[in-house]
């Protein structure tokens, strides 16, 4: 079976004729060509694969494609505007919120969707709601610094 | 990883929904995915169809009527945790679905997939049997209704028949004087339950007028607990009289206790009896209060 779908990556509209299987992580990475997104476990536990979905956060690799049909996705992608860094994303680097890298993707935008219902969260708040993105650089202690640093610098609003 | 080929359909309301299954013989139902997407990816499951009822809008939702909650299916985690009504309804229940698995798996995965599928380490049937839940569900024979305790009936298995789609879930409003609680050890990593205990305790004058406490993820399914009920009832639930209730549940349990790599059968029959006293304690504390 093929499947026409149009999911909204970052504003931009791509319709494609998709296999049922095909997850959205894959949607994104290979038929959108967005690779910020990243694959860790694919078995749903890393968080790796995390984007926004009508402004909601999930796991893009426990996801069909065609689940999406119709939705709205944000990537890391979509958070710089003009290459200039997001808030964010400035703050994970001003406070070495990341080594390697690879679960910044994820952990940025678990932290974008925090901010968004708790803009000034506490350590205890930040680490609950990062519970689902693992990293395996850092330890976490900057990753909540960054956190907290990005709701400082957005002075409390989402 | 890539499932096994299948076909995909989507359901625009109940009655396509069991259309389309009628339709496609050994189709799934797919509601938040969270538990069937990581099956098929592993290949452990392959169905030929899958009937996605995520957009399903009468599926979804809590309602108070009267002395009951009814919870739609297709109500996630997240949503049963952010409900006013069911926080003051049923406050264990609301709790149980903050602490389950991360944010991602709450905002997409729903009570009706949780108990559908049936996990011995999922957390909400084990609250639901503490709570003489009622599930009502609908099939090609019609309605009916189940009680939580009959629904889970082994192993990642149920009383659904074929084809029958969980509608709702009715849980029974706390009247003043009952408390609930659950308490659980969660596995570090997924967060499922190793252990999980709920308990529900009416008291009048100072004892225990209706204890009801089930287990779950150290067996196959959620159970009620008989006789830790038995040791409590008309008793006042003191410290020590509490603890020595929650001994019993060595009973109930026999030997019917699984272990895995992370927890043996010997340790979780070893800390069962704690995890019991905590939930007991917890919801005779509630009770007193309320
Ligand atoms: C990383 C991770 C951690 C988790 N941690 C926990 C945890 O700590 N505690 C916990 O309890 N759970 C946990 N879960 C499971 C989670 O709660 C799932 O959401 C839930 O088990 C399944 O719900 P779903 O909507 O995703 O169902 P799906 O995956 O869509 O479906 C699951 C099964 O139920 C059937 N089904 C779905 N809806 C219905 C319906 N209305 N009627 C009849 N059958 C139906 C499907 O056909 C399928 O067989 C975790 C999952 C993941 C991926
Ligand atoms: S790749 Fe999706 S959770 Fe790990
Ligand atoms: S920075 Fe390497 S996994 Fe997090």
């Amino acid at each position: 079976m093929k499947l026409p779908v149009t999911i909204t990556i970052n504003g931009r509209a791509y319709q494609r004729e998709i296999e049922p299987r095909l997850l959205l992580v894959h949607f994104l990475r290979d038929m959108a060509g967005l690779t910020g997104t990243k694959i860790g476990c694919d078995t749903s536990q890393c968080g790796a694969c995390t984007v926004l979905l009508d402004g909601v956060a999930m796991k893009s690799c426990t996801c069909l494609a065609a689940q999406a049909d119709g939705a709205s996705i944000t990537t890391i992608e979509g958070l710089s505007a003009d290459g200039q860094l997001a808030p964010i994303q400035e703050a994970f680097w001003a406070k070495h919120g990341l080594q390697c890298g690879f679960c910044t993707p994820g952990m940025v935008l678990a932290t974008r969707a925090l901010l968004e219902t708790t803009p000034q969260p506490t350590p205890e708040q930040i680490r609950h709601a990062l519970e689902g993105n693992m990293c395996r650089c850092t330890g976490y202690q900057n990753i909540v610094r960054s956190v907290q640093h990005a709701a400082n610098m957005m002075g409390g609003r989402p | 990883m890539y499932a096994v080929d299948f076909d995909y359909y989507r359901a625009g309301s109940l009655a396509d929904a069991q259309k389309l299954l009628g339709d496609h013989p050994g189709a799934k139902l797919l509601a938040g995915g969270h538990s069937l997407i990581p099956l098929m990816k592993l290949r452990l499951a392959a169905p030929p169809a899958v009937v996605d009822i995520g957009r399903v809008a009468e599926l979804r939702g809590v309602t108070l009527s009267g002395a009951a909650v009814r919870i739609g299916a297709l109500t996630t985690h997240t949503e049963l945790a952010a409900s006013a009504d069911l926080g003051r309804a049923a406050p264990a229940l609301a709790e149980t679905a903050a602490q389950l698995g991360d944010p991602t798996v709450r905002n997409r995965g729903t009570i009706g997939g949780n108990i559908a599928h049936a996990d011995p380490a999922s957390d909400l049937p084990t609250v639901l049997v503490a709570l003489d839940a009622r599930i009502n569900v609908v099939g090609p024979s019609g309605h009916r209704t189940i009680d939580a305790a009959k629904f889970f009936t082994g192993l990642m298995t149920t009383s659904l028949e074929e084809n029958e789609i969980v509608t709702s879930i009715d849980v029974p409003v706390a009247q003043p004087g009952r408390g609930s609680a659950y308490v659980k050890f969660s596995h570090p990593a997924s967060r499922y339950a190793v252990i999980g205990a709920a308990a529900a305790i009416t008291l009048s004058g100072g004892t225990c007028s209706s204890v009801s406490v089930a287990i779950g993820g150290l067996v196959a399914h959620a159970r009620r607990l008989p006789s830790v009920e038995r040791a409590l009832t008309d008793q006042a639930p003191s410290e020590s009289v509490v603890a020595k209730a929650a001994a019993a549940v060595a009973a109930d349990l026999g030997r019917d206790v699984s272990g895995d790599i992370f927890a043996s059968a010997e340790y979780r029959t070893a800390v069962a009896p704690v995890y019991v006293k905590r939930a007991l304690l917890a919801a005779a504390a509630r009770a007193s209060a309320r």
